[in-house]
């Protein structure tokens, strides 16, 4: 058993999110609405990691993600590690990866783009080094700069 | 929704750009005809533009088409509040084909999304011009007889000159040599450079605007360095006449060199250069009308054979 996970308890049936790097977990955090959850959630930080030195992780208690909701996270952390629980057992472990194409999840940078102007969604087209580039107006980002819609 | 709107052309093959060509050619040689009888075009322009907009509407007048739309946004439904996507789906129930101009980029592209009828870009923001570059590809084929291997010079405001980065992408298919003549403030920005560098074109960037750096070109093209470009007033000052064309720079140019320029021009290019066999600004002007006609009959499914065999046009 690792260290992190003698410090926070063991879930019965729920999500953890491994692998955050420290300073993208509260990013995290407010992009999950975590303070809206009303079983238990337990956030750690700081923790010890072999892989990254150290690492955040978050465990949530009754929650399993949507496709739709993984991809966010994929956009705010490119490689977390998603693990599902039920009944105290791993049933799944998954790294999360950046999809080609982002639908409705980033806002685009340029103010004259007509995604910002319409109540429409968006879309980017996921470049080579973390390059995002909006279908509209073609203009390009980092992904390491951006807002969620 | 798939349809046959032109939101861009920098993606087109030569092939397709030499058919757009040789419908412009057929036009240029009957402008008047009853094609588009029955049909009715839209001209919606979001933000005004009376050259584009009068080039369009002719087109459309001169192939028998009846014409509705709107000049100015203000008389509209968009001051409002109405979205461009329900505007574009009322029009699309009375129109056959809408062109558009709109301030905001990509507003083509999302229009063409929303509707089964063709859109025609005629210019979103700062983005695309299709149309400009159709007329501009059109213009150096005519005077030069190929778009091949040509050294094509542009001069003045590269950075924000829509016109120049759309016939940059264009003009990458047939192996150009391009010189860019601007100043610092100006000049043509890294993603056009990279483009070129991806694309094996060849460039050489200069700030020296004189006979001599202009002698082997064989197309010239004029843009406006306008004041409210500059952060750095005093550049301004120093540059703004630096990149005017005057006749007596023409003394060593190419016999075949023609000078292009999107207009409107301000004092860019003298107006002693105006008489000289080298002024072409005018002419590529006309030339929008030929362009625009191929471009309104390929969205509406009319082909290139349909227009050579067709014997119903009106003699000038």
């Amino acid at each position: 058993m690792g260290k992190d996970q003698k410090l926070v308890a063991a879930l019965e049936n729920g999500s953890v999110i491994d692998h955050i790097p420290t300073d993208k977990l509260f990013t995290i955090a407010q992009l999950l609405h975590l303070e809206k959850f009303t079983e238990p959630v337990l956030i750690g930080n700081n923790l010890e990691s072999k892989v990254m030195g150290k690492k955040g992780l978050i465990k949530i208690s009754g929650k399993f993600f949507t496709e739709d909701e993984i991809r966010k996270l994929a956009v705010v952390c490119p490689n977390i590690r998603i693990t599902v629980i039920k009944n105290y057992e791993v049933v799944e472990k998954r790294e999360v990866t950046l999809p080609e194409t982002l639908t409705d999840i980033v806002k685009c940078a340029n103010p004259v783009c007509i995604t910002n102007n319409e109540p429409m969604k968006t879309v980017f087209y996921v470049k080579d080094n973390n390059i995002l580039k909006c279908r509209y107006c073609g203009k390009e980002q980092k992904l390491n700069n951006i807002k969620l819609k | 929704m798939g349809n046959r709107s032109i939101v861009s052309i920098a993606d087109y093959d030569r092939e397709k750009i030499q058919y757009l060509l040789d419908m412009a050619t057929e036009f240029e040689k009957h402008p008047n005809r009853n094609l588009l009888k029955g049909k009715v075009v839209a001209t919606l322009f979001f933000e005004p533009s009376t050259r584009t907009r009068l080039s369009f509407e002719t087109a459309a007048n001169r192939l028998g088409a009846r014409v509705i739309g709107f000049t100015d946004p203000k008389v509209t439904s968009s001051s409002k509040g109405e979205t461009l996507k329900d505007t574009i789906k009322m029009v699309s129930n009375y129109a056959d084909v809408i062109v558009m101009r709109h301030k905001l980029e990509g507003a083509a592209l999302y229009a063409s999304e929303v509707t089964d009828i063709p859109i025609i870009n005629a210019g979103d923001g700062s983005n695309l011009h299709p149309s400009q570059t159709m007329l501009d590809l059109y213009s150096i084929y005519k005077t030069q007889g190929t778009l091949d291997n040509l050294n094509i010079y542009m001069v003045g405001d590269l950075k924000y000159g829509r016109t120049v980065h759309s016939l940059l992408m264009s003009m990458g298919k047939y192996t150009p040599t391009f010189h860019f003549i601007a100043p610092k403030e100006l000049e043509m920005p890294e993603e056009y450079k990279l483009y070129c560098k991806q694309h094996g074109v060849k460039y050489i960037e200069q700030q020296d605007f004189t006979e001599d750096t202009i002698a082997d070109a064989d197309i010239l093209y004029m843009t406006r360095v306008q004041r409210e470009r500059f952060t750095d007033l005093m550049e301004y000052e120093r540059v703004k006449d630096a990149y005017i064309l005057r006749a007596d720079m023409l003394s060593k140019c190419r016999d075949n060199m023609k000078i292009l320029h999107p207009l409107p021009r301000v004092n860019e290019i003298q107006y002693d250069v105006d008489d000289s066999k080298h002024a072409y600004y005018f002419d590529q002007a006309h030339n929008g009308l030929y362009a625009r006609e191929a471009l309104i009959c390929d969205v509406l499914g009319i082909t290139l054979d349909e227009i050579k065999n067709d014997k119903n046009f009106i003699e000038k």
